[in-house]
Protein backbone atom coordinates (compact mmCIF):
# COMPACT_ATOMS: atom_id res chain seq x y z
CA UNK A 1 0.00 0.00 0.00
CA UNK A 2 2.55 2.51 0.82
CA UNK A 3 5.17 1.49 -2.01
CA UNK A 4 1.80 2.01 -3.92
CA UNK A 5 1.34 5.15 -2.71
CA UNK A 6 5.02 6.45 -3.35
CA UNK A 7 5.95 5.29 -6.34
CA UNK A 8 2.30 6.72 -7.58
CA UNK A 9 3.36 10.12 -6.41
CA UNK A 10 0.60 10.51 -3.59
CA UNK A 11 3.47 10.49 -0.87
CA UNK A 12 1.03 12.78 0.87
CA UNK A 13 -1.60 10.66 1.43
CA UNK A 14 0.66 7.90 3.21
CA UNK A 15 0.45 10.26 5.93
CA UNK A 16 4.60 9.29 7.32
CA UNK A 17 4.02 5.76 6.39
CA UNK A 18 0.19 5.80 8.82
CA UNK A 19 -2.19 6.62 6.48
CA UNK A 20 -3.36 2.85 5.82
CA UNK A 21 -3.69 2.55 9.60
CA UNK A 22 -5.49 5.79 9.63
CA UNK A 23 -7.72 4.51 6.89
CA UNK A 24 -8.28 1.74 9.03
CA UNK A 25 -9.01 3.19 12.12
CA UNK A 26 -11.64 5.50 9.99
CA UNK A 27 -13.19 2.89 8.27
CA UNK A 28 -13.75 0.96 11.90
CA UNK A 29 -15.27 4.11 13.30
CA UNK A 30 -17.72 4.19 10.15
CA UNK A 31 -18.96 0.85 10.57
CA UNK A 32 -19.01 1.16 14.57
CA UNK A 33 -20.91 4.29 14.26
CA UNK A 34 -23.37 3.05 11.34
CA UNK A 35 -24.36 -0.69 13.51
CA UNK A 36 -24.90 1.12 16.90
CA UNK A 37 -27.09 3.75 14.96
CA UNK A 38 -28.75 0.95 13.29
CA UNK A 39 -29.55 -0.82 16.63
CA UNK A 40 -29.96 2.49 18.32
CA UNK A 41 -32.91 3.46 15.92
CA UNK A 42 -34.55 -0.13 16.13
CA UNK A 43 -34.26 0.43 20.00
CA UNK A 44 -35.55 4.08 19.67
CA UNK A 45 -39.10 2.66 17.65
CA UNK A 46 -39.63 -0.15 20.25
CA UNK A 47 -38.74 2.49 23.26
CA UNK A 48 -40.70 5.21 21.88
CA UNK A 49 -43.82 2.89 21.04
CA UNK A 50 -43.71 1.14 24.89
CA UNK A 51 -43.85 4.81 25.95
CA UNK A 52 -47.10 5.43 24.16
CA UNK A 53 -48.52 2.20 25.21
CA UNK A 54 -52.04 2.38 26.82
CA UNK A 55 -50.20 -0.69 29.26
CA UNK A 56 -48.06 0.35 32.04
CA UNK A 57 -46.18 -2.79 31.98
CA UNK A 58 -44.91 -1.68 28.90
CA UNK A 59 -44.36 2.20 29.70
CA UNK A 60 -42.92 1.87 32.95
CA UNK A 61 -40.01 -0.09 32.16
CA UNK A 62 -39.31 2.08 28.71
CA UNK A 63 -39.64 5.20 30.85
CA UNK A 64 -36.90 3.86 33.39
CA UNK A 65 -34.71 2.80 30.49
CA UNK A 66 -34.75 6.54 29.03
CA UNK A 67 -34.37 8.01 32.50
CA UNK A 68 -31.84 6.37 33.64
CA UNK A 69 -29.50 6.21 30.80
CA UNK A 70 -29.96 9.60 30.03
CA UNK A 71 -29.25 10.84 33.12
CA UNK A 72 -25.82 8.82 33.31
CA UNK A 73 -22.65 9.83 30.85
CA UNK A 74 -22.06 7.58 28.52
CA UNK A 75 -18.49 7.29 29.11
CA UNK A 76 -19.54 5.36 32.89
CA UNK A 77 -22.28 3.22 30.80
CA UNK A 78 -19.67 2.53 28.36
CA UNK A 79 -16.97 1.12 30.82
CA UNK A 80 -19.66 -0.43 33.67
CA UNK A 81 -21.25 -2.62 30.69
CA UNK A 82 -18.24 -3.67 28.97
CA UNK A 83 -16.28 -4.48 32.40
CA UNK A 84 -19.51 -6.25 33.72
CA UNK A 85 -20.56 -7.91 30.78
CA UNK A 86 -17.03 -9.59 31.06
CA UNK A 87 -17.09 -10.61 34.88
CA UNK A 88 -20.81 -12.04 34.25
CA UNK A 89 -19.86 -14.14 31.51
CA UNK A 90 -16.63 -15.40 32.72
CA UNK A 91 -19.30 -16.85 35.64
CA UNK A 92 -21.25 -18.33 33.30
CA UNK A 93 -18.70 -19.78 31.29
CA UNK A 94 -17.34 -21.14 34.73
CA UNK A 95 -21.13 -22.87 35.71
CA UNK A 96 -21.19 -24.05 32.96
CA UNK A 97 -17.80 -25.31 32.18
CA UNK A 98 -17.24 -24.07 28.96
CA UNK A 99 -13.72 -22.71 27.99
CA UNK A 100 -13.01 -18.75 28.93
CA UNK A 101 -13.67 -16.21 26.59
CA UNK A 102 -13.48 -12.57 26.15
CA UNK A 103 -15.87 -10.57 24.54
CA UNK A 104 -15.17 -8.89 21.05
CA UNK A 105 -14.20 -4.95 21.64
CA UNK A 106 -15.88 -4.28 18.45
CA UNK A 107 -19.67 -6.18 19.51
CA UNK A 108 -19.41 -4.81 23.04
CA UNK A 109 -18.77 -1.05 21.85
CA UNK A 110 -22.03 -1.49 19.41
CA UNK A 111 -24.30 -3.06 22.10
CA UNK A 112 -23.25 -0.36 24.02
CA UNK A 113 -23.48 2.43 22.14
CA UNK A 114 -26.71 1.17 19.99
CA UNK A 115 -28.30 0.67 23.76
CA UNK A 116 -27.69 3.90 25.17
CA UNK A 117 -28.78 6.28 22.03
CA UNK A 118 -31.90 3.66 22.28
CA UNK A 119 -32.66 5.93 25.02
CA UNK A 120 -32.11 9.02 22.92
CA UNK A 121 -33.76 8.25 19.79
CA UNK A 122 -36.83 6.75 22.06
CA UNK A 123 -37.41 10.27 23.27
CA UNK A 124 -36.65 11.67 19.75
CA UNK A 125 -39.32 9.54 18.12
CA UNK A 126 -41.78 9.36 20.97
CA UNK A 127 -42.06 13.30 20.49
CA UNK A 128 -42.12 13.02 16.84
CA UNK A 129 -45.23 10.29 16.91
CA UNK A 130 -47.00 12.76 19.55
CA UNK A 131 -46.55 15.56 16.97
CA UNK A 132 -48.53 13.48 13.86
CA UNK A 133 -51.87 14.44 13.97
CA UNK A 134 -54.01 11.76 15.57
CA UNK A 135 -57.08 12.54 12.62
CA UNK A 136 -54.03 10.83 10.02
CA UNK A 137 -54.30 8.06 12.28
CA UNK A 138 -57.56 7.42 12.40
CA UNK A 139 -58.16 8.21 9.03
CA UNK A 140 -55.71 5.57 7.90
CA UNK A 141 -57.45 3.09 10.31
CA UNK A 142 -61.08 4.41 8.76
CA UNK A 143 -59.65 3.29 5.22
CA UNK A 144 -59.25 -0.22 6.59
CA UNK A 145 -55.52 -0.05 6.61
CA UNK A 146 -53.73 -2.97 9.21
CA UNK A 147 -51.17 -1.96 11.29
CA UNK A 148 -48.39 -2.77 9.90
CA UNK A 149 -49.55 -0.68 6.49
CA UNK A 150 -50.47 2.20 9.15
CA UNK A 151 -47.13 2.39 10.47
CA UNK A 152 -45.51 2.32 6.84
CA UNK A 153 -47.60 4.54 4.69
CA UNK A 154 -48.91 6.29 6.85
CA UNK A 155 -47.24 7.23 10.68
CA UNK A 156 -43.73 6.88 9.63
CA UNK A 157 -43.49 9.29 6.64
CA UNK A 158 -45.03 11.92 8.96
CA UNK A 159 -43.07 10.73 11.84
CA UNK A 160 -39.58 11.47 10.10
CA UNK A 161 -40.70 14.61 9.27
CA UNK A 162 -40.52 15.94 13.00
CA UNK A 163 -38.06 13.44 13.73
CA UNK A 164 -35.20 14.15 11.50
CA UNK A 165 -33.85 17.32 12.91
CA UNK A 166 -33.43 15.42 16.50
CA UNK A 167 -32.39 12.50 14.91
CA UNK A 168 -29.51 14.46 12.98
CA UNK A 169 -28.47 15.98 16.01
CA UNK A 170 -28.31 12.35 18.07
CA UNK A 171 -26.47 10.86 15.36
CA UNK A 172 -23.71 13.34 15.53
CA UNK A 173 -23.14 12.79 19.35
CA UNK A 174 -23.20 9.10 18.68
CA UNK A 175 -20.71 10.18 15.99
CA UNK A 176 -18.17 11.47 18.49
CA UNK A 177 -19.08 9.11 21.51
CA UNK A 178 -17.71 6.63 19.11
CA UNK A 179 -13.95 8.16 19.65
CA UNK A 180 -14.68 6.90 23.40
CA UNK A 181 -14.74 3.14 23.00
CA UNK A 182 -11.13 3.48 21.92
CA UNK A 183 -10.52 3.51 26.43
CA UNK A 184 -12.08 -0.16 25.99
CA UNK A 185 -9.21 -1.12 23.53
CA UNK A 186 -11.10 -1.11 19.98
CA UNK A 187 -8.57 -0.05 17.24
CA UNK A 188 -10.76 3.10 15.92
CA UNK A 189 -9.57 6.41 14.58
CA UNK A 190 -8.39 7.86 17.56
CA UNK A 191 -6.55 4.83 18.87
CA UNK A 192 -4.42 4.70 15.27
CA UNK A 193 -4.06 8.30 15.69
CA UNK A 194 -2.68 7.90 19.22
CA UNK A 195 -0.41 5.50 17.75
CA UNK A 196 0.98 6.48 14.86
CA UNK A 197 1.65 9.99 17.20
CA UNK A 198 3.62 7.68 19.56
CA UNK A 199 5.59 5.89 17.03
CA UNK A 200 6.42 9.16 15.55
CA UNK A 201 6.82 11.16 18.38
CA UNK A 202 4.44 13.45 16.39
CA UNK A 203 0.93 13.11 18.66
CA UNK A 204 -0.50 16.46 18.03
CA UNK A 205 -0.05 16.20 14.14
CA UNK A 206 -1.96 12.73 13.76
CA UNK A 207 -4.81 14.20 15.97
CA UNK A 208 -5.38 16.82 14.10
CA UNK A 209 -5.69 14.48 11.16
CA UNK A 210 -7.96 12.61 13.23
CA UNK A 211 -9.69 15.79 14.32
CA UNK A 212 -10.30 16.46 10.40
CA UNK A 213 -11.60 13.23 9.69
CA UNK A 214 -14.50 13.66 12.04
CA UNK A 215 -14.99 17.31 10.83
CA UNK A 216 -15.39 15.79 6.96
CA UNK A 217 -17.87 12.73 8.15
CA UNK A 218 -19.80 15.02 10.13
CA UNK A 219 -19.76 17.83 7.64
CA UNK A 220 -20.90 15.32 5.04
CA UNK A 221 -23.63 14.13 7.63
CA UNK A 222 -25.22 17.52 7.48
CA UNK A 223 -25.60 18.21 3.87
CA UNK A 224 -27.17 14.39 3.89
CA UNK A 225 -29.75 15.13 6.76
CA UNK A 226 -30.22 18.67 4.84
CA UNK A 227 -31.43 16.50 1.87
CA UNK A 228 -33.62 14.10 3.63
CA UNK A 229 -35.20 17.10 5.35
CA UNK A 230 -36.36 18.27 2.29
CA UNK A 231 -37.33 14.89 0.79
CA UNK A 232 -39.44 14.52 3.82
CA UNK A 233 -40.85 17.99 4.24
CA UNK A 234 -42.04 17.66 0.65
CA UNK A 235 -45.66 19.22 0.75
CA UNK A 236 -45.29 21.12 3.74
CA UNK A 237 -45.45 24.80 2.36
CA UNK A 238 -42.68 27.07 3.42
CA UNK A 239 -40.26 24.52 4.73
CA UNK A 240 -39.58 22.14 1.29
CA UNK A 241 -37.48 24.64 -1.04
CA UNK B 1 -20.35 -3.80 48.94
CA UNK B 2 -20.12 -2.13 52.59
CA UNK B 3 -16.51 -2.34 52.88
CA UNK B 4 -16.13 -1.04 49.37
CA UNK B 5 -17.93 2.22 50.31
CA UNK B 6 -16.05 2.26 53.44
CA UNK B 7 -12.71 2.30 52.03
CA UNK B 8 -13.81 4.08 48.94
CA UNK B 9 -16.61 6.66 49.93
CA UNK B 10 -14.63 9.28 50.95
CA UNK B 11 -12.68 9.59 47.57
CA UNK B 12 -16.25 8.94 45.92
CA UNK B 13 -17.48 12.50 47.40
CA UNK B 14 -14.28 14.61 48.13
CA UNK B 15 -10.83 13.90 49.02
CA UNK B 16 -9.03 10.55 48.13
CA UNK B 17 -5.61 11.79 50.34
CA UNK B 18 -3.71 13.90 47.73
CA UNK B 19 -5.77 15.81 47.07
CA UNK B 20 -9.97 16.75 45.75
CA UNK B 21 -11.68 13.89 44.18
CA UNK B 22 -14.74 12.47 43.14
CA UNK B 23 -17.85 14.66 43.58
CA UNK B 24 -16.28 17.64 44.38
CA UNK B 25 -13.59 17.31 41.38
CA UNK B 26 -16.09 16.61 39.17
CA UNK B 27 -18.10 19.69 40.42
CA UNK B 28 -15.04 21.64 40.66
CA UNK B 29 -14.14 21.24 36.75
CA UNK B 30 -18.13 21.29 35.78
CA UNK B 31 -17.95 24.63 37.27
CA UNK B 32 -14.62 26.03 36.29
CA UNK B 33 -15.64 25.13 32.23
CA UNK B 34 -18.87 26.12 32.36
CA UNK B 35 -18.03 29.77 34.19
CA UNK B 36 -15.41 30.61 31.56
CA UNK B 37 -17.44 28.88 28.99
CA UNK B 38 -20.13 31.12 29.40
CA UNK B 39 -18.02 34.45 29.99
CA UNK B 40 -16.25 33.96 26.80
CA UNK B 41 -19.47 32.72 24.74
CA UNK B 42 -21.44 36.20 25.32
CA UNK B 43 -18.98 38.00 23.21
CA UNK B 44 -18.49 35.53 21.07
CA UNK B 45 -22.37 35.18 20.30
CA UNK B 46 -22.46 38.59 19.80
CA UNK B 47 -20.20 38.67 17.11
CA UNK B 48 -21.21 35.63 15.35
CA UNK B 49 -24.53 37.57 14.73
CA UNK B 50 -22.54 40.99 13.47
CA UNK B 51 -23.57 41.75 9.89
CA UNK B 52 -19.51 42.27 9.70
CA UNK B 53 -17.96 39.53 7.61
CA UNK B 54 -14.80 39.99 9.49
CA UNK B 55 -16.42 39.41 12.87
CA UNK B 56 -18.71 36.65 12.14
CA UNK B 57 -16.48 34.65 9.75
CA UNK B 58 -13.62 33.65 12.86
CA UNK B 59 -16.37 32.97 15.47
CA UNK B 60 -18.43 31.03 12.79
CA UNK B 61 -15.54 29.35 11.84
CA UNK B 62 -14.25 27.99 15.87
CA UNK B 63 -17.74 26.61 16.48
CA UNK B 64 -18.06 24.53 13.62
CA UNK B 65 -14.05 22.89 13.91
CA UNK B 66 -15.10 22.31 18.04
CA UNK B 67 -19.11 21.02 17.41
CA UNK B 68 -17.60 18.88 14.26
CA UNK B 69 -14.75 17.41 16.21
CA UNK B 70 -15.34 14.49 19.38
CA UNK B 71 -14.11 16.62 22.94
CA UNK B 72 -11.93 13.22 23.77
CA UNK B 73 -9.85 14.34 20.78
CA UNK B 74 -9.49 18.07 21.50
CA UNK B 75 -8.82 16.90 25.03
CA UNK B 76 -6.16 14.77 23.91
CA UNK B 77 -4.34 17.74 21.71
CA UNK B 78 -4.35 19.91 25.00
CA UNK B 79 -3.31 17.35 27.41
CA UNK B 80 -0.94 15.32 25.46
CA UNK B 81 -0.51 17.19 21.65
CA UNK B 82 0.50 20.90 22.50
CA UNK B 83 3.21 19.68 24.87
CA UNK B 84 5.03 17.69 22.36
CA UNK B 85 5.74 20.89 20.43
CA UNK B 86 8.88 22.85 21.36
CA UNK B 87 7.50 26.34 21.46
CA UNK B 88 5.36 25.31 24.12
CA UNK B 89 8.22 23.32 26.00
CA UNK B 90 10.42 25.96 25.34
CA UNK B 91 8.15 29.12 26.38
CA UNK B 92 7.99 28.94 30.35
CA UNK B 93 4.76 30.29 30.83
CA UNK B 94 2.95 28.05 28.25
CA UNK B 95 5.79 24.64 29.96
CA UNK B 96 4.00 25.57 33.00
CA UNK B 97 0.64 25.87 31.88
CA UNK B 98 0.87 22.75 30.18
CA UNK B 99 2.44 20.76 32.37
CA UNK B 100 -0.68 20.60 34.94
CA UNK B 101 -3.34 18.09 33.72
CA UNK B 102 -5.99 20.26 35.14
CA UNK B 103 -4.85 23.12 33.04
CA UNK B 104 -4.98 21.27 30.00
CA UNK B 105 -8.42 19.80 30.91
CA UNK B 106 -10.30 23.11 31.49
CA UNK B 107 -9.30 24.57 28.54
CA UNK B 108 -10.55 21.64 26.39
CA UNK B 109 -13.54 21.66 28.28
CA UNK B 110 -13.67 25.77 28.04
CA UNK B 111 -13.14 25.60 24.33
CA UNK B 112 -15.59 22.80 23.50
CA UNK B 113 -18.73 23.92 25.63
CA UNK B 114 -18.29 27.61 24.71
CA UNK B 115 -18.29 26.29 20.99
CA UNK B 116 -22.19 25.12 21.72
CA UNK B 117 -23.12 27.81 24.06
CA UNK B 118 -22.06 30.53 21.50
CA UNK B 119 -24.67 28.86 19.07
CA UNK B 120 -27.32 28.45 21.55
CA UNK B 121 -26.94 31.99 22.34
CA UNK B 122 -26.88 33.67 19.12
CA UNK B 123 -29.68 31.15 17.40
CA UNK B 124 -31.62 33.10 21.04
CA UNK B 125 -29.84 36.72 20.14
CA UNK B 126 -31.46 36.18 16.33
CA UNK B 127 -35.12 34.85 18.03
CA UNK B 128 -35.45 37.69 19.47
CA UNK B 129 -38.84 39.13 18.36
CA UNK B 130 -37.70 42.39 16.20
CA UNK B 131 -40.36 44.76 18.61
CA UNK B 132 -38.09 44.77 21.26
CA UNK B 133 -35.04 45.67 19.60
CA UNK B 134 -37.21 48.79 18.21
CA UNK B 135 -38.75 49.81 21.30
CA UNK B 136 -35.29 49.39 22.69
CA UNK B 137 -33.88 52.10 19.96
CA UNK B 138 -37.19 54.21 20.54
CA UNK B 139 -36.07 55.04 24.25
CA UNK B 140 -32.47 55.95 22.80
CA UNK B 141 -30.36 52.86 23.20
CA UNK B 142 -27.54 52.49 20.68
CA UNK B 143 -24.12 50.16 20.20
CA UNK B 144 -23.23 48.51 23.93
CA UNK B 145 -25.90 49.65 25.80
CA UNK B 146 -28.83 48.28 23.19
CA UNK B 147 -26.41 44.93 23.61
CA UNK B 148 -26.01 45.10 27.43
CA UNK B 149 -29.53 46.05 28.72
CA UNK B 150 -32.11 44.46 26.05
CA UNK B 151 -30.19 41.99 23.40
CA UNK B 152 -28.28 39.67 26.28
CA UNK B 153 -30.52 39.79 28.52
CA UNK B 154 -33.44 38.94 26.50
CA UNK B 155 -31.68 35.71 24.70
CA UNK B 156 -30.36 35.15 27.81
CA UNK B 157 -33.80 34.43 29.22
CA UNK B 158 -35.13 32.53 25.67
CA UNK B 159 -32.14 30.25 25.60
CA UNK B 160 -32.55 28.96 29.61
CA UNK B 161 -34.32 25.41 28.27
CA UNK B 162 -31.37 24.86 25.25
CA UNK B 163 -28.39 25.60 27.75
CA UNK B 164 -29.87 23.41 30.52
CA UNK B 165 -29.44 20.50 27.66
CA UNK B 166 -26.06 21.75 27.25
CA UNK B 167 -25.16 22.16 30.70
CA UNK B 168 -25.69 18.41 31.53
CA UNK B 169 -23.96 17.03 28.50
CA UNK B 170 -21.28 18.73 29.77
CA UNK B 171 -21.47 17.19 33.16
CA UNK B 172 -21.51 14.11 31.15
CA UNK B 173 -18.37 15.29 29.33
CA UNK B 174 -16.37 16.03 33.07
CA UNK B 175 -16.36 12.21 32.92
CA UNK B 176 -13.40 11.85 30.35
CA UNK B 177 -11.30 13.78 32.42
CA UNK B 178 -10.07 10.87 34.12
CA UNK B 179 -8.16 9.86 30.77
CA UNK B 180 -6.08 12.83 31.76
CA UNK B 181 -5.39 11.51 35.26
CA UNK B 182 -7.68 13.61 37.01
CA UNK B 183 -9.52 12.23 40.34
CA UNK B 184 -12.87 12.72 39.25
CA UNK B 185 -16.07 10.20 40.39
CA UNK B 186 -14.92 8.25 37.42
CA UNK B 187 -11.18 7.61 37.82
CA UNK B 188 -12.07 6.72 41.95
CA UNK B 189 -14.31 4.17 40.16
CA UNK B 190 -11.52 2.85 38.16
CA UNK B 191 -9.51 2.99 40.87
CA UNK B 192 -11.35 1.13 43.62
CA UNK B 193 -12.72 -1.38 40.73
CA UNK B 194 -8.56 -2.22 39.65
CA UNK B 195 -8.36 -2.58 43.81
CA UNK B 196 -11.00 -4.58 44.46
CA UNK B 197 -12.35 -5.90 41.56
CA UNK B 198 -15.94 -5.21 42.42
CA UNK B 199 -16.34 -3.52 38.77
CA UNK B 200 -20.32 -3.72 38.96
CA UNK B 201 -20.53 -2.14 42.73
CA UNK B 202 -17.38 0.41 41.46
CA UNK B 203 -18.98 1.91 37.86
CA UNK B 204 -22.36 1.10 39.62
CA UNK B 205 -21.60 4.14 42.06
CA UNK B 206 -20.27 6.49 40.24
CA UNK B 207 -23.36 5.82 37.67
CA UNK B 208 -25.48 6.63 40.41
CA UNK B 209 -23.51 9.74 41.82
CA UNK B 210 -23.96 11.62 38.15
CA UNK B 211 -27.18 10.56 38.27
CA UNK B 212 -28.26 12.45 41.36
CA UNK B 213 -26.00 15.25 40.27
CA UNK B 214 -27.70 15.48 36.48
CA UNK B 215 -31.06 15.01 38.73
CA UNK B 216 -29.83 18.21 40.83
CA UNK B 217 -29.07 20.23 37.83
CA UNK B 218 -32.07 19.32 36.20
CA UNK B 219 -34.28 20.58 39.07
CA UNK B 220 -31.80 23.76 39.48
CA UNK B 221 -32.86 24.53 35.69
CA UNK B 222 -36.69 23.76 36.86
CA UNK B 223 -36.33 26.75 39.16
CA UNK B 224 -34.49 28.97 36.60
CA UNK B 225 -36.87 28.25 34.09
CA UNK B 226 -39.84 29.41 36.69
CA UNK B 227 -37.85 32.19 37.49
CA UNK B 228 -36.67 33.98 34.69
CA UNK B 229 -38.88 32.50 31.77
CA UNK B 230 -42.38 33.07 33.19
CA UNK B 231 -43.21 36.17 31.42
CA UNK B 232 -43.33 34.00 27.98
CA UNK B 233 -45.68 31.42 29.62
CA UNK B 234 -49.60 31.57 29.18
CA UNK B 235 -50.67 33.29 31.54
CA UNK B 236 -52.51 31.41 34.33
CA UNK B 237 -55.47 33.68 35.40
Amino acid sequence: MNDFLTSSGLQALSLQGFGPLLAQGTWMTIKLALLSLALSLLLGLIGASAKLSPLRLLRIPATLYTTLIRSVPDLVLILLIFYTLQLWLNDLTEVLGWDYFEIDPFAAGVVTLGFIYGAYFTENFRGAILSVPVGQLEAATAYGLSRAQRFRLVLFPQLMRFALPGLGNNWLVLLKSTALVSIIGLADLVKAAQNAGKTTNNTLYFLIIAGLVYLLITTFSNRLFKCLERRYNTGIRGLAQ
Amino acid sequence: MIELIQEYGPAFLYHDGAGLSGVAMTLWLFVLSIVLGFLISIPLAIARVSPHFWLRWPVEFYTYVFRGTPLYIQLLICYTGLYGLEMVRDSALLNQFFRNALNCTVLAFVLNTCAYTVEIFAGAIRNIPQGEIEAARAYGLYGWRLNLYVVIPAALRRSIPAYSNELILMLHATSLAFTATIADILKVARDANAATFMTFEAFGIAAILYMLLSFVLVGLFRLAERRWMSFLSPSRA
